[in-house]
């Protein structure tokens, strides 16, 4: 356990302040020049950049009262509402659930845990619309268990929180794995139950691991189409999410309100990078 | 004693019960289905011409977006890392952003650029390049939605290697190109590695921006999460289950690596 | 008082404990003293109740431990690497074993007040361990684990962590609170130095046992066999016999019982001087002299003198006895 602290104690900022310092004047080490950064920006500017702001400016091709039209339009309002709530449940349940998955997968025994913790990782590696097949072949209509919710909310969830699985679970496991035991056993010591353990030691610390998962998962699944399209039927102020209706609205040849609404997606997705960055910060709050 | 042992099953039940219904009995169930009529009629299934078209787009793609992407990755790497200048915390912003976003507003964006009556539409025209409806408009799609992995993978073991090897390494003569080919390659080698499986990976598996972009030409631009996708659409369940089936063949193969090479790149 | 009576542990392949038993009186400072791996954590967690022994009982205050979970031992232990609720304030962080037994809450901040000036903490309460050093972090960990009144206190190492003058700080500190707060305390350390300065009593494990136990001198001054003398402090082997360097006379002239010995090296540390020294049979060893000792014979390198043991030879430990050698270094 104390290797991985000194590592890291060598990428915190001090650390890395004085290592500038020290190659202020040595070239020796591999440092990018101007050219190097040149590639890089326009590489990002042309694949990321310039196709975000195409968005950006055909959403407001007809002006920006077309703008509020389309995303104030009652289908478009629908589909995020939906899209946030839905987006948000999942989220919630994914706390708990990855949580809870990560703990017994760093402190639990039993047989086949490792091919388990490995197959955590199986809804980032399927495609999206074979989860979305998978998902019906037992919650559609030929269900064996006779559960069918194919074309409801219900399904829409099931196929987010497929997507979303492993972002919680991954987020929280490497922290558990370094959380210091002693600090369970001191508290132990000094009369705390196993649950006041939990909740007063062992969750304040994993809190920031736990929300920045929940950034992730909730950024998937507020833009999650391949999982949800066969799934949920599509059926608009029902189970049509935001990105089946940026679709549709694309088919139907309505360009602008597609991209209208897509900028709203786009907006959502940088708060929630940017928050996640808060959250960053916040979790180093304490360390030493 | 008791009590713990009691929640400890309890707790591993739920985990394990979560994780059976989402994923495990899915996924099993449809691996099932798929060979339940026999190897015969699945390999049939997968190889039909348009199948056959399907997969070697989608490996044409991926061998065209994964190599740039590492490259281009490794490099954002070094920038990101190591680089001093004004305006890196928007760029390091930039490439978290493909993460975010929704595959289908990535597609959409490429069309609004390079779409009929996109950015540059009347000028490739003019060219007579055909970008989106076409294998361009796939490979833009799929470099954009692969395009943080593997800087994302190697900015943190950069930042751990440090440059003191480096600096070692130029104390003893080396050139730059030597020291980065020398000593910095291969320190971030293995998270590199787990770069290109997490493309690859995202690379044959994306469906919703590629989707957009792709017009859906049987034989022409259809690659196999799209296949996919269209035989469900009409009905052929056996085939989507065998196209399936092969995806998540290709899954269990990502995982496999990702499992192996782990254990590597953390103890680099 | 605590009293440990065979007890056993096992990890795997590993006997960690081996039927030891071991009375703590009450109010006494004693250190459990071996090297690593001598099953002297193991011990200390057992009588915390944070490990389950395998066999034997741990009594504390003449109640049967067995079974009781570590929240309900009373106990206090202090960690090598301070275990600190590091989201928690210093404040937060004394006041938790309190606040788990639902105290007033006046009550818990008199208290927190009171134990923060003992250990020289006050005016430090609102901050956040990552904000104190390590000799802080452990001083905060020692007023937490005093804060609920333990029966006795339990420290694993605890300066262990800690550079070497702070720990000389701490360790003359921790003598001293002592004295102020005399809880029955066991110290678990690997250093012999800390153990002879700080302690009553020393327990030495070795290989899962208890090896000896007395007061610091007695087992330097008769240790029971010759793990426990070389490990209590340096040692130089003499023919047949273990002795301290110190206890070793070196002469110009030959000398009943004494053997040759060619100077290798003379080396000054202030006041004493360490002659090494190699036998006729190749053997080599470290002789301790004053500086007056070492001027008076004017010792250089490749000198042949005399060496013999100062002590009568009934008094000094006969070594081999076990047959054996020690498994500690025999360096000076």
């Amino acid at each position: 356990m104390s290797t991985p602290a000194v590592i890291e104690a060598g990428s915190t900022g001090g650390r890395r302040s004085r290592a500038r310092r020290a190659s202020e004047g040595t070239p020796a080490v591999v440092r990018p020049g101007r050219l190097s950064i040149g590639i890089v920006t326009l590489w990002l500017s042309l694949i990321v950049l310039l196709p975000l702001a195409a968005v950006v400016a055909k959403s407001l091709d007809d002006g920006v009262g077309a703008f509020w039209t389309a995303v104030s339009g009652r289908q478009a309002v629908a589909a995020l509402r939906f899209t946030l709530i839905v987006s948000l449940i999942v989220t919630a349940i994914n706390a708990l659930a990855g949580t809870l998955i990560a703990w017994v997968l760093v402190r639990d025994e039993f047989r086949g845990k490792r091919a388990i913790n490995a197959l955590i990782d199986l809804p980032f590696a399927l495609p999206t619309i074979v989860a979305g097949i998978t998902l019906l072949a037992l919650y559609g209509n030929s269900s064996p268990l006779g559960i069918d919710v194919a074309y409801t909310q219900v399904a829409v969830a099931f196929a987010l929180l497929f997507v979303t699985l492993p972002f919680v679970v991954r987020s929280v496991q490497p922290v558990l794995l370094e959380l210091d035991r002693e600090m369970e056993e001191a508290a132990t010591s000094l009369g705390a139950s196993g649950w006041t353990t939990f909740r007063r030691i062992v969750l304040p610390n994993l809190v920031p691991a736990i929300l920045g998962g929940c950034a992730l998962a909730f950024a998937r699944a507020v833009g999650e189409f391949g999982s949800v399209v066969l799934i949920s039927g599509n059926i608009p102020f029902q189970t049509q999410v935001a990105s089946v209706f940026v679709y549709k609205q694309l088919e139907g040849d309505a360009p602008v309100s597609a991209a209208a609404v897509s900028v709203v997606l786009l907006l959502l997705s940088l708060a929630v990078l940017l928050g996640i960055r808060g959250l960053a910060r916040l979790g180093a709050r304490h360390e030493r | 004693m008791s009590a713990e042992r009691t929640t400890r099953y309890g707790l591993r039940t739920l985990a394990l019960a979560y994780l059976g219904a989402l994923l495990f009995v899915p996924v099993g169930l449809v691996l099932y289905r798929t060979f339940q009529p026999g190897i015969v009629e699945v390999w049939a299934s997968i190889t039909t011409p348009a199948a056959v078209h399907a997969f070697q787009l989608t490996m044409m793609v991926t061998l065209i977006a994964v190599p740039l992407n590492t490259v281009l990755g490794i490099l954002a790497a070094l920038v990101i890392v190591r680089g001093r200048f004004r305006g890196k915390a928007f760029l390091d912003m930039l490439i978290d952003l493909p993460f975010a976003i929704s595959p289908i507003v990535v597609g959409l964006s490429l069309i609004f650029v390079y779409g009929r009556t996109g950015w540059f539409g009347s000028a490739l025209a003019n060219a007579g390049i055909q970008i989106i409806f076409s294998w361009p408009g796939i490979v833009l799609a799929t470099i954009f939605v692969t395009l943080p992995f593997v800087v994302r993978e190697v900015a943190p073991v950069l930042r751990e290697v440090g440059t003191e090897q480096e600096q070692a390494a130029a104390t003893l003569g080396a050139s730059s190109w030597q020291t980065f080919r020398r000593v910095t390659l291969p320190a971030i080698r293995w998270g590199v590695a787990y770069g290109v499986v997490l493309s690859t990976a995202r690379a044959i598996g994306e469906f919703g921006a590629v989707s957009v972009v792709s017009g859906h030409i049987a034989g022409q631009t259809e690659t196999l999460t799209l296949l996919v996708e269209q035989r469900f659409q009409n009905f052929n369940i056996a085939g989507a289950y065998a196209a399936s089936a092969l995806l998540a063949v290709i899954a269990l193969g990502t995982l496999l690596a990702m499992t192996l090479i782990k254990p590597r790149k953390e103890h680099a | 008082m605590i009293s440990v009576t065979g007890v056993s542990k096992r990890f795997g392949d590993f006997q960690a404990l081996d039927d030891v038993s071991l009375e703590v009186p009450e109010g006494s400072l004693t250190a459990l003293l071996g090297p690593s791996g001598s099953g002297k954590s193991t011990l200390l967690r057992i009588v915390a109740g944070l490990e389950a022994p395998d066999a034997g009982d741990v009594v504390i205050d003449g109640r049967n431990q067995t079974g009781v979970p570590a929240q309900r031992r009373e106990i206090g232990f202090v960690f090598q690497h301070y275990a600190a609720f590091k989201h928690m304030s210093v404040r937060e962080n004394v006041a938790f074993g309190l606040k788990i037994r639902k105290r007033p809450k006046a009550e818990i901040a008199a208290r927190v007040d009171e134990l923060l000036g003992i250990v020289g903490l006050s005016g430090y309460q609102d901050r956040y361990p990552s904000q104190l050093s390590g000799g802080q972090r452990q001083r905060m960990a020692l007023a937490r684990a005093l804060a609920v009144e333990p029966r006795v206190l339990l420290l694993d190492e605890p300066f262990g962590a800690l550079d070497a003058n702070v720990r000389a700080d701490l360790r003359r500190w921790l003598r001293r609170l002592h004295e102020e707060v005399p809880v029955t305390t066991v110290i678990v350390t690997h250093d012999q130095e800390e153990a002879m300065e700080i302690t009553d009593r020393i327990a030495v494990m070795h290989d899962g046992r208890i090896a000896q136990v007395g007061p610091p001198r007695e087992l330097y001054e008769q240790p029971a066999d010759d793990f426990v003398m070389s490990f209590l402090g340096p040692v130089s082997r003499l023919g047949e016999q273990l002795v301290r360097p110190h206890d070793l006379r070196i002469t110009a002239d030959a000398r009943d019982g004494a053997l040759e010995a060619m100077v290798t090296r003379v080396v000054h540390l202030g006041f004493e001087v360490r002659v090494e020294l190699v036998l006729g049979d190749g053997a080599s060893l470290a002789v301790q002299v004053t500086r007056g000792e070492a001027e008076a014979l004017e010792l250089r390198s490749g000198d042949i003198v005399w060496v013999a043991s100062d002590r009568p030879a009934g008094e000094a430990f006969t070594a081999l006895r076990s047959g054996g050698a020690p498994d500690a270094p025999l360096s000076v």
